[in-house]
């Protein structure tokens, strides 16, 4: 039965802001359906907060709302684009739990639109722990396995002590019944532990309730994508097995798919299971993931949840298989079924079918725990990784160290030289968890652990620890052989041994070891992944590396461009270079070429196999660049290769390519040189006569010292060569900035740290320009709403820029034009402005993407990537606005008065982290950035925009109620007229003593609260933190004190995070925010999409 | 330094096909000389059922998963009584097997039961190459077999060919047996033992009937013997067009329920007057889409076939015992899957409901086949 003809409009909701836990994989998976969507004919009308994304690509879908995910704009939204139905599947929990609450609040049935692809019931039963566990006994019953972990109900300690027996014995899981995020639950081994932590748990449970479960820790743990069409047919896209046994959250385990260790028997039970739940849950068309333990002793299963949506595991699935799951998703959605949707790399067979893999995939979380170093890294079942990368190979061994390499994190791939370390101390530190413990075992095994000892240690399954133990022989004969004959080196390879490593095994440089392999003739094959083992004909290029016999690369004739992707999202580089990376492939192919992408993400759209016309699955390391470069060489002519558009990782290549003969095309290595060297930049910047903050560069305390000295302080401090602020720090006194230098790691000779003069009070500045050589087309200025010394990728910022006038404009044109010409842009540049005082200080350039295109093309309604990636390959700006895709006159800087504003703001990932004792981390935002994600909020004020990029990122700002202010000495001018504003719009106000007397002296009545270290009042008076807690605040007001009384700020923030209040942390927000509660207050707020602020900039540019 | 017990210390080996290909790898299993027809199985999981189906016998199996052994081998999953593959290719055998059901590695049991294979080689490759060539003769060798190409060539293009085999026989049990109903016995089934796994009999002990396992050599006399209160014609390697029909032909004239699996369904094709014909490179793996044209119902199955029957999809074909459909179709190249009489109780699929290895979606027809029974005592 083909598509349902009653259905002519589909609302699909995006996922919203990157957070850990729903990433990139949402806008690979939404772009998918809407594409789809709109090529059904139907009209699709799309919501989302994060302009960083492809599917707000104005292009994906007939109306693209940037607005926040919430009920309320969404509401607004039906009601004036009065869509037939909603897709709520493919935009994660956010999507699902908003289409949820609209149908509860009855605004589905109101404007009669219809929930397609999952309905209430279903996703009810999915996700609610006690139906679904009803879900769960109804299956055992029908089909004989799958259980829920045993539990029982204690309401006193001989309860518990009973409940043990029942559950067979210890470990046992506490949990105490209605506690906050958990509080209280544990594992007890013995009476001694279940005594304590029951008896704590029993008094901390308000109703005197704890939950003991058995432990399924150390347990297999598998996972199992499935799709389910209206005729039930339902099919197993792809089986995933966990390395980290239970008790990692799946989103932190490296996994690996197929499934390695299970019999037929046992994986047809796992399926038999899976489909009789996606059955008994009503999951009637569409994708679910479901989880399962399974007891290694005994082959026990336990089901441990489903989620019936689209979720990162099935983007996983579908890269891993090349069967795209959300595609298909959505075809369903509308009515078709498995049968009747073509396999679109087969092109021959359908959908209806199981996907066969003739390789491996490893998936390996990246996290980013150096950025929260008060953070406690072990792995627990809540995700902290903030990124992923997949690798594919011939077996696990090589996929597994290819997957290790493209984290391209200093360590992450396995050393084989050095003293290992202890083989006791090793095994101990392995027991626990933790980022890079895959390594620790590495090492304990080189200190001579038993396959035995490494298993008890850390329960990782014997044939894993087998396959860890292969790789390490391999080094060991790397180590032992006379010489490297080819037998041995290809032997290596095959197990997926970079050249680096075995450069560092054999004391040899890595360009040597290179050197040896190809004058040995060992070189990799490209192969194709292909649904189905190479049972039939593979239509789609989609290769992967593998030290093997053949290749599948075919000849062309078209000249292809090569781009490099950004890897792994961490934070600093995520999905807004995908998004360049993905637009320059559109642009280019437009423009005749053959676009080959590079990456090995697999959350992104740009490793999804329909967006290039090829794609390399692969490491982004210059040995792996370097072979696929050759191999497409040997299949025709070359144009270039891309580094500009993914972040620093291609970046830090361009030189070394070049050195190798590699057509790196765009900006010059040698320009990336001159803005990324401070020495080189210094003179770019003399040259133009352009001011920058004092500063210098040192290699040593004492030449750091003398800088600082010389600029006094506050003076910023930095390794250079790093993105997104890593290791930046404002240090105040010279104690500090020794502590700095000896605790940096990575200062050396060659890379120096910066020492830069701090500009107090500065407003920042960013603009992103194209430059072709003769040409400046300025993309747009961005006004940082925090001070400088803040992040840029942290700060919320406004486009176009509130309070500067047409002759800021000018100047940050002039000088970023002398900039662009100085360093020899051909491109995109993005650069960082200070105004203080009346100076425009350059603080740095970047000649490459920066995180804000997407953000700029999106406000401004111009596709600035797609313009670099042509510019890079010769076109000039003259030549791409007479082709219409630059506007034919102005640009920019040049915005019509009435153009609208883009207020971008950041999200911070502060509740995802506690420390070692369980409380939260801090949230006061520096010159280190911490953000993972991004929200725009678009309107014709800045108030309204301001007010709706918090709605995005953070929930609605309160038009009413408690707000409570502190804040620095230095702030205190500054937050009189805001809060003026506030009392204007009825809100009470809070304030410690110090910020009321200012306050009071000016007329503003404020009621004095007690601090937290003050402790409760001798009459039971609140302090500020235990109010926060009770819900008695509804905005909160606390810029940090800089070191004294920064605990007190402390316990606010994160009790402001615990309880989500909103929290500003600058007196700029501030100012802000009084805007946006002003504008929420005064009439209605409307909603507009991305295609009419587009007609409407580009009427009034042509007037 | 640990020595090292990877399968570089085992001896070299080479794969030789018919047309001159080769391959170079390492010995895996036994060490010495194999020939057979090279067919690949895309399965990722179940060797242990796959090594020991019989309809696998004289040919070698190449497996597109590299990792096979992962799980070792155990006493509980073997589909009959030994390995029959003539020949075993894997890309990444197991070092160490993890299993708790595991009592050998594979490697142990393929040496023991002197099984020849090869592993380290471009499965892919060869896959590939089998694809587009078809299935063909090959030759495995390793140890004291190792000669120069042109010999072992030679040696393969003298092997037998696969079209006309007559290998039921061979594969067959020599004495008939009883597998007794589980609970309460409610049927009773003659089953003709062509190659017969282990599983098909058990999933219809579950249903309550008891199983009369013959030898391929029966006779009607033989089959009715027992009683029956339906007929079974099992799998099986070898050309369909071997097999004399006497024995099936009497079920037909009898109105016997009859139900037929892979070999059992190009026998009842035949009988009906289809003919056979060979694959290119046939259907093995268990991820085949088959749909149920009675209900449009896809399900997700276990194939092991290179014949298929000749009939056509679009029409009900007149036969000698009355109209006959085609049931069942395998979606990605329309090859006949499965037939059905619609005048008596009679039918067959191509492929393999009891699976072992391979998803339990077809299970229901083993349903069918008692409700059949069921009609005819009604």
């Amino acid at each position: 039965m083909p598509k349902r003809t009653d259905i002519q409009s589909v609302l699909v909701i995006g996922s919203g802001p990157i957070v850990i836990g729903q990433a990139a994989e949402f806008d690979y998976s939404g772009t998918q359906a809407c594409r789809v969507l709109k090529a059904e004919g139907l009209r699709v009308i799309l919501v989302n907060s994060n302009p960083a994304t492809i599917m707000t690509d104005p292009e994906i879908a007939d109306a693209t709302y940037v607005e926040p995910i919430t009920p309320e704009f969404v509401e607004k939204i039906i009601a004036k684009e009065r869509p037939d139905a909603l897709l709520p599947t493919l935009g994660g929990q956010t999507a699902l739990n908003t289409a949820i609450s609209m149908h509860e609040q009855g605004v589905l049935e109101k404007y009669g639109v219809e929930l397609i692809g999952a309905n209430v019931e279903a996703i009810n039963k999915g996700e609610d722990r006690d139906l679904f566990k009803g879900v769960v006994e109804a299956v055992k019953a029908k089909i004989g396995y799958g259980e829920s972990a045993r539990s029982v109900i204690c309401h006193s300690m001989d309860d518990v002590l009973a409940g043990v027996e029942t559950l067979g014995g210890y470990p046992v899981v506490v949990r105490p019944s209605f506690t906050m995020g958990g509080a209280g639950s544990g594992f007890a081994h013995n009476e001694d532990e279940l005594r304590r932590i029951a008896g704590q748990g029993l008094t901390l449970s308000p109703t005197t309730e704890v939950l003991l479960e058995e432990s399924i820790l150390g347990w297999k743990e598998y996972e199992l994508e499935l799709m389910r069409d209206k005729n039930d047919n339902v099919v197993v896209v792809c089986s995933i097995e966990n390395f980290d046994p239970m008790g990692v959250h799946t989103g932190d385990s490296i996994t690996v798919a197929p499934a390695m260790t299970l019999t037929d028997r046992e994986y047809q039970r796992l399926r038999d299971v899976g489909i009789a739940i996606i059955r008994e849950v009503g999951v009637d068309t569409g994708g679910c993931n479901i989880q399962f333990a399974v007891n290694p002793d005994d082959g026990r299963i336990i089901v441990i949840e489903m989620n019936p949506r689209v979720s990162r595991s099935s983007a996983l699935a579908s890269k891993a298989t090349g069967f795209p799951i959300a595609k298909i998703a959505a075809r369903l959605a509308v009515g078709y079924t498995l049968d009747e949707i073509p396999n679109d790399i087969t092109e021959k067979t359908p959908a209806s079918f199981e996907p066969t893999l003739d390789y491996v995939v490893v998936k390996v979380p990246r996290f980013a725990f150096e950025k929260f170093p008060l953070a406690d890294a072990t792995l627990t079942t809540t995700m902290k990784s903030v990124g992923e990368a997949m690798a594919i190979g011939r077996n696990f061994t090589e996929a597994l160290q290819k997957a290790l390499r493209s984290l391209e994190k200093k360590g992450s791939q396995f050393a084989f030289t050095g003293e290992p370390g202890d083989k006791a101390d090793l095994l101990e530190i392995a027991k626990v968890p933790t980022d890079g413990r895959i390594n620790t075992v590495m090492q304990a095994i080189r200190a001579g652990a038993t396959p035995e000892e490494v298993f008890d240690a850390t329960k990782i399954d014997p044939w894993f620890v087998d396959q860890m133990f292969l790789i390490k022989e391999h080094a060991d004969e790397l180590a032992a052989a006379e010489r490297l004959d080819p037998e041995l080196l290809a032997e290596a390879k095959r197990h997926g041994f970079s050249d680096a490593q075995i450069a560092g095994i054999r004391g040899l440089r890595e360009d040597v070891v290179r050197e040896v392999r190809h004058a040995l003739g060992v070189r990799p094959v490209y192969k194709t992944v292909d649904t189905c083992a190479a049972e039939f004909a593979a239509k789609t290029p989609y290769f992967y590396s593998s030290y093997d016999q053949e290749s599948e690369v075919a000849p062309r004739e078209k000249p292809a461009v090569i781009i490099l992707g950004s890897g792994p999202n961490r934070i600093g580089q995520g999905i807004e270079f995908d998004y360049s990376c993905v637009h320059a492939s559109f642009a280019l192919s437009d423009a005749g070429y053959e676009t080959v992408m590079v990456n090995c993400n697999p959350e992104t759209v740009s490793t999804d196999y329909d967006t290039s016309d090829r794609l390399y699955f692969e490491p982004l390391t210059l040995e792996d660049v370097l072979e696929i470069v050759h191999a497409e060489t040997l299949a025709g002519p070359i144009a270039g290769v891309v580094v500009q558009l993914g972040g620093q990782t291609p970046l830090g290549l361009a030189q070394a390519l070049k050195d190798n003969g590699v057509p790196v095309v765009g900006t010059p290595p040698e320009a990336i040189h001159a803005a990324e060297d401070r020495g080189a930049f210094g003179r770019v910047l003399a040259e133009a006569g352009l001011p920058a903050p004092k500063h210098g560069t040192a290699t040593t305390f004492d030449e750091a010292k003398a800088i600082a000295d010389e600029i006094g302080y506050p003076v910023l401090v930095r390794p250079s060569y790093v993105l997104g602020g890593r290791g930046m720090e404002i240090v105040y006194d010279e104690t500090r900035l020794s502590s700095y230098i000896a605790e940096s790691t990575e200062i050396s000779p060659t890379r120096p740290v910066l020492v830069d003069r701090f500009l107090d009070d500065a407003i920042e500045i960013d603009v992103d320009a194209l430059y072709d050589g003769t040409e400046l087309y300025l993309g747009g200025v961005m006004e940082h709403i925090e001070e400088a010394g803040i992040h840029s990728g942290d700060s919320a910022c406004a486009l176009p820029p509130i309070t500067l006038g047409g002759f800021d404009i000018k100047r940050l044109r002039i000088s970023t034009e002398a900039i662009a010409k100085g360093v020899g842009v051909r491109g995109l540049i993005n650069i960082q402005f200070a105004m203080a005082g009346d100076i425009l200080y350059v603080l740095e350039a970047n000649p490459r993407a920066s995180r804000t295109v997407p953000f700029t093309s999106k406000a401004t309604a111009v596709p600035l990537a797609k313009a670099a990636a042509r510019i890079s390959l010769g076109a000039t700006i003259a030549e791409l606005r007479a082709e219409g895709m630059l506007p034919k006159t102005g640009d920019g800087g040049t915005l019509p008065l009435d153009a609208p504003i883009s207020v971008k703001e950041a999200v911070m990932p502060w509740s995802r982290f506690r420390d070692i004792q369980g409380r939260g981390v801090d949230t006061v935002l520096g010159p280190e950035m911490r953000s993972t994600g991004e929200v725009m909020g678009i309107d014709s004020v800045f108030g309204t925009a301001y007010a709706k990029s918090q709605a995005g990122a953070y929930g609605p700002l309160p038009t009413k109620g408690r707000a409570f202010i502190s804040v620095a000495n230095r702030d205190k001018r500054s937050m009189i007229f805001p809060a003026r504003e506030l009392v204007a719009h009825g809100f009470e106000l809070l304030a410690t003593s110090g910020t009321a007397e200012v306050l009071r002296r000016n007329g503003i009545n404020a009621t004095v609260v007690r601090k937290q270290s003050e402790g409760e009042g001798p009459n039971g008076e609140k302090t500020i933190v235990r109010l926060i807690h009770d819900g008695q605040v509804d905005l909160i007001v606390n810029t940090p004190y800089g070191t004294g009384g920064r605990l007190d700020g402390y316990e606010i923030r994160t009790a402001a995070v615990a309880r989500s209040v909103p929290c500003l942390t600058t007196v700029q927000a501030l100012a802000a925010a009084v805007q946006g509660i002003d504008a929420l207050t005064h009439g209605d707020v409307g909603v507009r999409s991305l295609q009419e602020h587009a007609r409407h900039l580009t009427a009034a540019r042509e007037v | 330094m640990t020595i090292s017990t990877r399968g570089a210390a085992k001896a070299p080996a080479v794969l030789v096909l018919e047309d001159g290909r080769s391959f170079r790898g390492r010995a895996y299993g036994a060490v010495g000389e194999t020939f057979g027809e090279a067919v690949f199985n895309t399965g990722m999981t179940g060797y242990q059922e796959t090594l020991t189906d019989p309809s696998y016998h004289r040919q070698v199996v190449v497996m597109t998963a590299p990792h096979v052994g992962n799980t070792g081998v155990n006493d509980e999953d073997d589909e009959s009584k030994k390995i029959w593959v003539a020949g075993y290719v894997v890309r990444d055998p197991a070092r160490v097997p993890s299993n708790w059901r595991s009592s050998r590695s594979l490697d142990e049991q393929l040496t023991e039961q002197g099984i020849v294979g090869i592993s380290g080689i471009d499965t892919r490759a060869l896959t590939r190459h089998l694809r587009e060539r078809g299935a063909m003769r090959v030759g495995i060798f390793s140890g004291e077999a190792l000669a120069d190409e042109q010999t072992l060539l030679a040696r393969v293009q003298e092997a037998p060919q696969m079209v006309g085999a007559s290998l039921a026989a061979e594969v067959s049990t020599d004495a008939s047996y009883v597998v007794p109903a589980i609970g309460e016995k409610k049927f009773t089934v003659a089953a003709i033992d062509l190659g017969i796994k282990g599983m098909t009999p058990h999933r219809m002990a579950e249903r309550g009937i008891e199983v009369h396992v013959l030898p391929a050599t029966a006779t009607a006399e033989q089959v009715y013997a027992v009683a029956p209160d339906g007929v079974f014609l099992s799998n099986g390697p070898g050309d369909p067009s071997t097999v004399d029909l006497t024995v099936v032909k009497a079920v037909l004239d009898r109105r016997t329920p009859l139900f037929g699996i892979c070999f059992g369904n190009q026998i009842l094709g035949r009988a009906l007057g289809f003919g056979t014909y060979k694959l290119k490179y046939g259907h093995r793996g268990i991820n085949q889409p088959v749909q149920d044209r009675t209900t449009g119902k896809v399900e997700v199955t276990a194939h092991n076939h290179g014949f298929a029957v000749d009939a056509p999809l679009d029409k009900v074909s007149e036969t000698p015992y009355g109209r006959a459909e085609v049931s069942h179709v395998c979606l990605n190249d329309d090859v006949v899957e499965g037939l059905q009489l619609l005048d008596q109780p009679a039918f067959s699929v191509q492929y393999h409901p009891e699976a072992a290895a391979g998803p339990h979606d077809a299970a229901y027809l083993f349903d069918r086949f008692v409700q059949l029974m069921e009609g005819q005592r009604a």
